[in-house]
């Protein structure tokens, strides 16, 4: 069955972006969680992921094309085999808001043609409904035995469910139902809840460990990022178009490594605290904060100070999408010097992040944002991104956070250190 | 100096090899095609094809001796022999030559010859070494290699084939004159057709068969029917039979044949010995390899691989059922599996089997003996065509459709078919199979009427209690 790849939305008042770059060409195989597109907005590149496995049969956006309006078609995956069907002017989020349209009744029908989209963004990129295609034996089988259609996986002609799938899976022991248990409580509305995850787990335990035993306080400050991502569009465009050796740094790599500059210029912020003595780390670790589908992961730059940009840049593709592919070992996310938070691809103004113990610090990255600033006596615009440092005190005081805050803003207002 | 290393070399250009070389040669792969005597094989050159034109004109024979009810006569109805196997032969000759030019058309070459697995090169490719009478041996390599080499006629002791007295499929098919008498050993589909072909022509024919009944293969209803309608036509048929020594003379052979400890002799002119095929394992460089042959066939896996990385085997080489179109999808399921495709491996309960005696027989699946042995409890339905306004239309009422059915699940375990025209029609519920159809599709299935079709209809149906017409 034919799945569509849509324009994803980087936040929430996005509705367009560059199609920066396709990572997999027609008729490669792609496997759930590989890396399809790079999706460029002013600060940030982010990657479209395939959520589902198949054959990417058709690119439908060529790169570099700009203004692909979010929910856009922009390729559409295939099963082995299959015709690439026939797409004219995909829009999947208008044809959505009919289906809603037609089956509200209170709505004349006649307005359904016209209802712009409103489907809400989605950061992934996924085929809305899918059909279930199976055999009239394997849906009488599946119907006698109790057995959800949707949870099995079709081996048949295009991945048709048959008789031995449906076979095969009352074969297997079934799980507990998938749906989550409904929750007891009284009250006028109905509520479900979801058991823990591990992961979730492991996130309430540490996070509230950390805010409640660190004593955080919190330093912002405005830094200008023009002449950080105009050195970007120099450093990029001496990419080699493909090949092991092509790059394309995004803002966040930047700021990673000037983070690392930073620290390593204010070593007491590359600290962690203990009863007995104060540990001055002598490689600068750098855990970015990545969130995934049940939570947040915080893979790992080891010794930020002494990678290239490109080094980086690479190094954090591949964290990343393998974090959110679940395929982190132990040692590439625990441990770390200091860590990176950055919303900026959702537009936040500023926020404040809480600290990952042992670390002594972490520094919060909002949405870079196009102001006027005061340049001398004169007017001017300039793209100004808040970051916020939230610090243990009981490692950094406030001067030393400021000394810090001011090093990195520096180095990101003066880029070069970055290539030095 | 044409090109000698492939991705995919086919040994032997039957109804599995050559399709194999024209899908490997659709899929973009390089592909050679190595066949020692006819493209085509046995199906086109000795097999199904020329039996069909044999027995399209004992058909014609039987009619125009059967005109009285359709309102004509005919005086002095006669045939040239030689003429009708001269058609026979130049049914196949288009055929082969049809073959010829669709590898032509695709771009593979064909090598004159016999090929012999010659072990492996350097670099991991097979080497296959094909010789021919005349000219020098020439070597080939390949990554993969596809054995297709079909089967032929087995030789019992006392009734091998000689060539003149006791024939196979081979002599039987291109004989210099119509024997008067004759004895058929077998009835499977092979001795059944030249026993059908040879009657309907005017010969006295006798059908043997060791097994309890004739056609084993098929339903036990469908094997009594065809078993009443070859008697009413005037064949004598032996079941249960065992052979004696054979007396040969110049002209004719006498047969004893035993039958529930009672011997009688038959003198016919000619006897045809259709007691199976064997695979032609031979000088297909086997030896010494980790391919293993059992019984004359080559043992494969579900996807047609050896015991040798990169040789497959396909068709009646790599055993039964013995069918062209068997060897064909095997052919293109190990193409595609080769070329990286998703394949599914093939379930026999899904191919069809025809036999075109008269009245012809068809049948898929689960025979209503072989569910039931399966565990399975089933729903049987059975429809006359004399019940069928078609079929009586056309004069040949005689035969049935029958349907076995889950009883659990409604899934359509089997459909056997004896009558005018099942061969072409046992396509539909070969679909219904392979669909996975219930019997709730098939019931909800319009059949255009009038056709003998319909009784498909009737017998899904009669399985559930509601055949309309009968």
């Amino acid at each position: 069955m034919a799945i569509e790849v849509l324009m994803p939305a980087l936040s929430p008042t996005m509705t367009e972006g560059t199609l920066a770059r396709w990572l997999k060409k027609e008729g490669d195989t792609i496997s759930s969680g590989d890396v399809l597109a790079e999706i460029e907005t002013d600060k940030a590149t982010m990657e479209v992921e395939a959520v589902d496995e198949g054959i990417l049969g058709k690119i439908l956006v060529t790169e570099g094309t700009q203004g692909v309006p979010v929910n856009a078609t922009i390729a559409i995956l295939v099963e082995e085999g299959e015709a690439v069907p026939e797409v004219a002017a995909p829009q999947k989020a208008a044809s959505t808001a009919s289906k809603i349209q037609e089956t509200a009744p209170a709505e004349p029908a006649v307005k359904a043609a016209s209802v712009p989209s409103q489907t809400p963004p989605a950061l992934s990129a996924v085929g809305a409904d899918r059909k279930i295609f199976a055999s009239p034996l394997a849906k009488r089988i599946a119907k006698q035995k109790g057995l959800d259609l949707a949870a099995i996986k079709g081996t048949g002609p295009n991945g048709r469910i048959v008789r031995r799938d449906v076979e095969n899976a009352s074969a297997k022991p079934q799980s507990a139902s998938p749906s989550a248990p409904k929750s007891g409580s009284a009250g006028a509305g109905s509520s479900t809840s979801v058991p823990h995850s591990t992961m979730r787990k492991v996130i309430a335990r540490r996070l509230s460990e950390a805010k409640s035993t660190i004593p955080h306080f919190y330093v912002s400050v405005d830094v200008e990022l023009d002449a950080l991502m105009a050195l970007r569009s120099q450093l990029n465009a001496t990419s080699p178009e493909e090949g092991p050796d092509a790059f394309k740094l995004s803002v966040n790599d930047m700021l990673v490594k000037a983070a690392a500059v930073a620290l390593k210029r204010i070593p007491t912020v590359n600290a962690s605290f203990t009863e007995e003595a104060m540990i001055l780390h002598d490689d600068v670790d750098i855990s970015i904060a990545v969130s995934i589908p049940d939570g947040l992961i915080t893979p790992i730059v080891r010794q930020a100070d002494k990678k290239s940009l490109k080094q980086i840049s690479l190094e954090t593709k591949d964290l990343v999408k393998r974090a959110r592919a679940g395929k982190l070992k132990p040692e590439e996310f625990q441990g770390g010097t200091f860590s990176i938070s950055n919303m900026g691809m959702y537009g936040v103004k500023d926020f404040s992040a809480i600290i990952n113990p042992p670390q002594a610090a972490i520094l919060a990255i909002a949405a870079g944002r196009k102001q006027p600033v005061v340049k001398g006596n004169e007017l001017a615009i300039a793209t100004v991104m808040t970051v916020t440092l939230s610090v243990d005190h009981r490692v950094v005081d406030g001067s030393v956070a400021a000394e810090w805050l001011s090093a990195f803003r520096s180095v990101v207002e003066s880029p070069l250190t970055l290539v030095i | 100096m044409s090109r000698t290393d492939f991705d995919i070399l086919v040994v032997g250009g039957g109804p599995g090899g050559y399709v194999a070389a024209l899908r490997a040669s659709q899929l973009g792969l390089s592909v050679g095609l190595v066949e020692a005597q006819h493209l085509g094989g046995i199906c086109l050159n000795w097999g199904c094809i020329p039996t069909k034109a044999l027995l399209r004109a004992s058909e014609i024979n039987h009619l125009l001796h059967d005109l009285g009810p359709y309102g004509f006569k005919a005086d002095n109805v006669s045939f040239d022999f030689t003429k009708v196997v001269a058609r026979s032969r130049a049914v196949s000759k288009q055929l082969s030559s049809g073959v010829a030019h669709l590898l032509k058309k695709a771009k593979v070459p064909v090598f004159d010859g016999y090929g012999k697995l010659d072990g492996v090169t350097s670099d991991g490719k097979r080497k296959i070494l094909v010789t021919q009478d005349k000219n020098a041996p020439v070597t080939l390599t390949a990554k993969h290699v596809i054995l297709a080499t079909g089967a032929r006629a087995r030789a019992l002791p006392g009734i091998e084939p000689d060539g003149k007295l006791i024939w196979s499929y081979r002599e039987a098919l291109v004989p210099d004159a119509m024997p008067a008498r004759l004895l058929v050993i077998g009835s499977g589909a092979i001795g059944t057709e030249f026993a059908s072909f040879y009657r309907n022509m005017g010969a006295d024919v006798t059908l043997v068969e060791v097994a309890p009944r004739i056609l084993p293969v098929e339903d036990e209803e469908i094997s009594a029917l065809a078993q009443k309608a070859f008697e009413k036509q005037g064949m004598k048929v032996l079941t249960n039979a065992k052979i004696g020594a054979f007396k040969k003379t110049e002209q004719d052979v006498t047969v004893p044949v035993e039958v529930n400890g009672k011997i009688q002799s038959f003198t016919v002119d000619r006897v045809i010995s259709a007691v199976g095929i064997v695979g032609n394992i031979e000088n297909l460089g086997l030896e010494g390899t980790k391919i293993k042959v059992e019984r004359t066939h080559v043992v494969t896996d579900a996807l047609c691989r050896t015991g040798e990385p990169g040789v497959y085997a396909i068709g009646d080489l790599a055993g039964a059922p013995w069918l062209a179109h068997k060897a064909s999808h095997e052919a293109v399921m190990c193409v595609e599996a080769i070329a990286g495709k998703t394949v599914h491996p093939i379930d026999i309960t899904k191919i069809p089997g025809c036999t075109y005696c008269r009245p012809q027989i068809a049948s898929v699946g689960y025979t209503e003996a072989r569910a039931k042995e399966a565990g399975y409890k089933v729903r049987v339905g059975k429809f006359p065509l004399i019940a069928n306004g078609k079929a009586i239309a056309m004069g040949e009422t005689e035969g049935f459709i029958k349907t076995v059915f889950d009883d659990k699940t409604g899934e359509l375990l089997g459909a056997h078919m004896i009558g005018a025209e099942v061969t072409e029609m046992i396509q539909g519920y070969v679909i219904a199979r392979t669909g996975e159809l219930t019997e709730a599709e098939l019931a909800e299935t319009i059949f255009p009427h009038p056709t003998i079709s319909e009784s498909m209809h009737e017998a899904v149906l009669a399985a559930y209690g509601g055949a309309l017409h009968f």
